[in-house]
């Protein structure tokens, strides 16, 4: 696989097997709907995909990007350079300019920017999107639909499939009405039919993915069909960027499986009732992003404490506080193992790309129910809102139906006991003995009776910390791509997936030694992490948080205190954006150096 | 009112039975009263111990799951009512009741009354008001009445304290009832009128904290001196609102009796309408054919 941004110089008869578009203009100009359909499109063609896009937070409008980076080979990331920037103004040409690769193509609104010649060789190409778009749907519409004309544009320029992008947008615009939609495919035909001399025709190289079942998705859409598949019926949240999306899907779903999300007042009372429904005997969701954790911290300390299961789903934006609620960063990893009071061990996962998202979920699911404790999903906002294409999961094989036990509890039931898991009496479960438990946040002994006692709180300290040492016995130690030991290991976590590996290669390219792996199970670590890592001469933790007053990302942090691994280095920022795959190599360079 | 617990007839449960712990509050606390007439509205309900369960926040009177022999939760402070709105929707065959006094329900937990009730959750709860933080040893709380010494108030009170019935009547409840401690068969009947409301019922019980703030309530108390005026419902529409709050204006200690009753429907029950909508229409898909959809359309 050639690095992406190297090979849309291709002439004509050359196949081309990456290429990475950027779409520059205003948010509200559906420049991400056009990246959407794009990413759809690749998914129907057995190509892969990613996307990235910057939106702004502000309630409307602001300069936006939608980045698809198309594959015939593995897509592992949206790519550092672009092969093509579709500008729909001044502004989106000024700032976009630089990320063109030498050699790379410009296309611009003629009639909103003003080139400027430069030294590296691109290939202006200059057409009226607005006029040619009002033109094309008549002289209502002022400059609506040009994204639509764009696409026609695109399409024609790589030989994209005509019959199945317009497949794509009938789907998308054919509930919006027939004029909506005849000016959609006037626009289409119109982008489609443009001519101009400067124009280049390229063609891709067939694609390598396996040509059934595939489905294109975003990241926030996969953990919302996730936790219906693990069973999950119940939950409530409160609105907030970037997680609102996860929520609009389970109230929509929710009902069709005879389940109810709830909109909560606030993210404290969000917490409560999703507990509530799990107390109840029905394993629940909440889901927030940074802020709302933050909130739902002193109700996670009571989980852990009454061994309630509860699945979280933390979608991280860049903070702390409001900070940059539509950027990507991955700064809650210690609240979301650490944040609440008292010692309260909980289980964190996260999953490394939108695929995973569903998997994941699956399994936290397990996880809480077998282990009665939270479980923290930490996605972000580059997973929640990008496009990949994979295969569609198998629901045969992965389906959990839920289940409520109201069995009667033999006379031998301790809802707490030291030397095992828990396993809660849900409401309306008889009680042999004529007992009935309670749940708490006191400490408690065995049968859940509030206690002071010295003894019995620090069995009890130890019982909830044991389970997850339990569990890191179980895991299964991270792969490690390339060779388990030698001078470089890139390790990450979240969505830093693709970067990584793609860094590896460049690294690998340059002669160096270099092996990657990927964390998915934050807390616990996976038991025989530590002799993993003792492999490596030098550990590069790459991570989007700040390094902190001591020199070390969230995750470096946790990894060298386990580990005493001298060898354990941070590759950290915090501006906002997804890795690009050379920062991490300029970073391991100028270590080196 | 639980949807199921009238299905069958059981027999019912002794006081023995429906005992746990010895109650820990203090001697003479109002709250014992309340657990008294709790136990009697249970017993002449029928209910059994897998019919209902009760929840509870922080505070002296959110003790009272421990001394209920059924299924119960002793939660975190002020978020008793949404952790009973999640059993109370995933859960439509048990009756729910929450426990709390002032702080947890009108301070700590104030935002989550109004919407448990605007919502109305299909749920009981009952507010033991004693005007004081007890289990903290003595601060002022959220009904304090203007001018009574505590610890955070050595010069007296100073804020104007909540006025309960006003708050409820102003949060959207559909059953709003006001007993006291000292008057336990006033408390049965409201107790039994609340728990056969279908809907967000709740009651405030003026209940007297005996080691911090004695006597706050005597002038409800006949043998006390003072006059325990009932509503006298024959004049009084119940499902006028405005008429509830020209009672909950009287002067301290007002009325006792039900302010407010009136029919609408459930949150449970608008959410299960809904379901039933849906699933009517999806007909009998299997779960997994159901997200088949979903990823079809992502093709």
């Amino acid at each position: 696989m050639s690095p992406a941004g190297a090979s849309a110089e291709a002439t004509q008869d050359d196949a081309l097997r990456n290429v990475v578009i950027r779409l520059a203009g205003n948010s509200q100009d559906g420049i991400q709907s056009v990246g959407g359909m794009l990413g759809r499109l690749a998914g129907r063609t057995a190509q892969e995909v990613m996307t990235y896009m910057t939106i702004p937070s502000t309630i409307s409008g602001g300069p936006s990007i939608f980045q698809v980076h198309l594959g015939s080979g593995e897509v592992l990331h949206a790519g550092d350079v672009a092969d093509v920037l579709v500008a729909f103004y001044q502004h989106s040409y000024d700032n976009h300019l630089d990320s063109l690769k030498d050699g790379g193509i410009c296309l611009y609104d003629s009639e909103k920017v003003e080139e400027t010649r430069d030294e590296r060789g691109i290939h202006h190409i200059g057409v009226p999107f607005t006029s040619a778009t009002v033109e094309a749907i008549g002289g209502t519409a002022k400059d609506r639909g040009k994204n639509i004309f764009v696409l026609g544009l695109i399409c024609s320029m790589f030989n994209l499939d005509r019959e199945k992008l317009t497949g794509i947008i009938e789907r998308q615009f054919g509930r919006k009405g027939e004029d909506v939609l005849r000016n959609c495919m006037n626009a289409f035909d119109a982008g489609y039919a443009f001519q101009t001399t400067d124009l280049k025709q390229f063609r891709f190289a067939p694609g390598e993915a396996a040509n059934s079942n595939r489905i294109s998705s975003d990241g926030n859409t996969m953990l919302g069909l996730g936790l219906i598949a693990s069973g999950v019926r119940y939950g409530a949240a409160y609105p907030i960027t970037p997680w609102s999306s996860i929520m609009e899907l389970l109230r929509r779903e929710l009902p069709k499986y005879g389940g109810v999300f709830v909109q909560a007042e606030d993210e404290l009372a969000a917490v409560a009732i999703a507990l509530g429904a799990s107390y109840a005997g029905h394993l629940s969701v909440t889901g927030s992003s940074g802020p709302g954790l933050s909130l739902k911290a002193e109700a996670l300390g009571y989980a852990c404490m009454a061994e309630l299961p509860l699945l979280v789903i933390n979608v991280q934006r860049g903070g702390p506080s409001t900070g940059l609620p539509t950027s990507v960063e991955q700064s809650d990893l210690l609240q979301a193992i650490y944040g609440s009071h008292g010692d309260s061990p909980r289980i964190v996962l996260a999953p490394k790309d939108v695929e995973d998202c569903f998997y994941i979920t699956l399994e936290a699911a397990q996880l809480a129910r077998n282990y009665s404790c939270p479980v923290i999903i930490l996605s972000d906002q580059a997973i929640a809102t990008r496009i990949e294409a994979f295969t569609e999961p198998n629901l045969d094989e992965h389906w959990i139906e839920p289940e409520l036990d109201l069995s009667e509890r033999g006379e031998d039931f301790r809802p707490y006991p030291v030397d095992g898991l828990t396993r809660h009496a849900p409401p309306g479960s008889r009680m042999a003995e004529n007992t009935y438990p309670k749940v708490t946040g006191l400490e408690h002994d065995e049968k859940g009776h509030p206690s002071g006692n010295p003894e019995n709180h620090q069995k009890m300290t130890d019982k909830r910390r044991n389970k997850l040492v339990t569990l890191a016995a179980e895991l299964p130690l991270p792969e490690v791509y390339r060779e388990e030991d030698g001078e470089i290991l890139l390790l990450g976590w979240g969505s830093t997936y693709g970067p990584v590996r793609e860094a590896c290669d460049r690294l690998r390219d340059k002669g160096l030694c270099a092996s990657a792996t990927h964390i998915r199970h934050l807390h616990p670590l996976p038991a025989g992490l530590n002799e993993l890592l003792a492999g490596f001469e030098h550990i590069f933790v790459v991570e989007m948080n700040d390094s902190g007053v001591y020199g070390y990302g969230q995750l470096a942090t946790i990894l060298r205190a386990a580990s005493c691994n001298s060898g354990i280095h941070s590759l950290c920022k915090t501006d906002g954006l997804a890795y690009r795959v050379s920062e991490i190599v300029d970073g391991v360079d100028s270590f080196l150096a | 009112m639980s949807d199921t617990q009238s299905a069958q007839p059981q027999e019912k449960l002794t006081k023995k039975q429906l005992k746990a712990d010895h109650p820990t509050w203090c001697p003479a606390c109002g709250d014992f009263a309340v657990l008294a007439s709790f136990f009697n509205v249970i017993q002449k309900l029928g209910l059994t111990q897998t019919d209902f369960v009760c929840v509870a926040g922080i505070g002296c009177s959110s003790r009272f799951p421990y001394f209920v022999n059924s299924h119960g939760i002793h939660f975190i402070h002020g978020r008793a009512l949404p952790l009973a709105t999640g059993i109370s929707l995933s859960r439509p065959d048990q009756h729910v009741f929450v426990f709390g006094g002032d702080g947890d329900g009108f301070s700590i937990g104030g935002n989550h009354l109004n919407h448990a009730a605007r919502k109305n959750i299909n749920l009981t709860y009952i507010i033991m008001d004693n005007f004081v933080y007890g289990l903290t040893k003595n601060q002022t709380s959220p009904t304090t009445p203007i001018g009574r010494r505590s610890k955070t108030d050595p010069n007296g009170a100073i804020d104007r304290p909540i006025n309960p019935m006003m708050q409820l009547l102003g949060s959207g409840a559909t059953f709003i009832g006001r007993s006291h401690a000292t008057h336990v068969k006033h408390m049965n009947e409201i107790f039994e009128r609340a728990v056969n409301h279908k809907g967000f019922s709740v009651v405030e019980v003026l209940s007297e904290c005996t080691m911090f703030y004695p006597g706050a309530f005597d002038s409800a108390i006949p043998r006390k001196g003072g006059e325990f005026d009932l509503v006298d419902e024959e004049q009084h529409d119940l499902t006028s609102i405005n008429e509830a709050f020209k009672l909950a204006q009287l002067e301290f200690p007002g009325k006792f009796g039900v302010f407010y009753q009136d029919e609408r429907p459930s949150k449970n029950e608008l959410e299960q309408n809904w379901i039933n909508d849906v699933q009517s229409r999806t007909g009998d898909l299997s779960p997994q054919d159901l997200m088949r959809q979903n990823f079809a359309a992502m093709q």
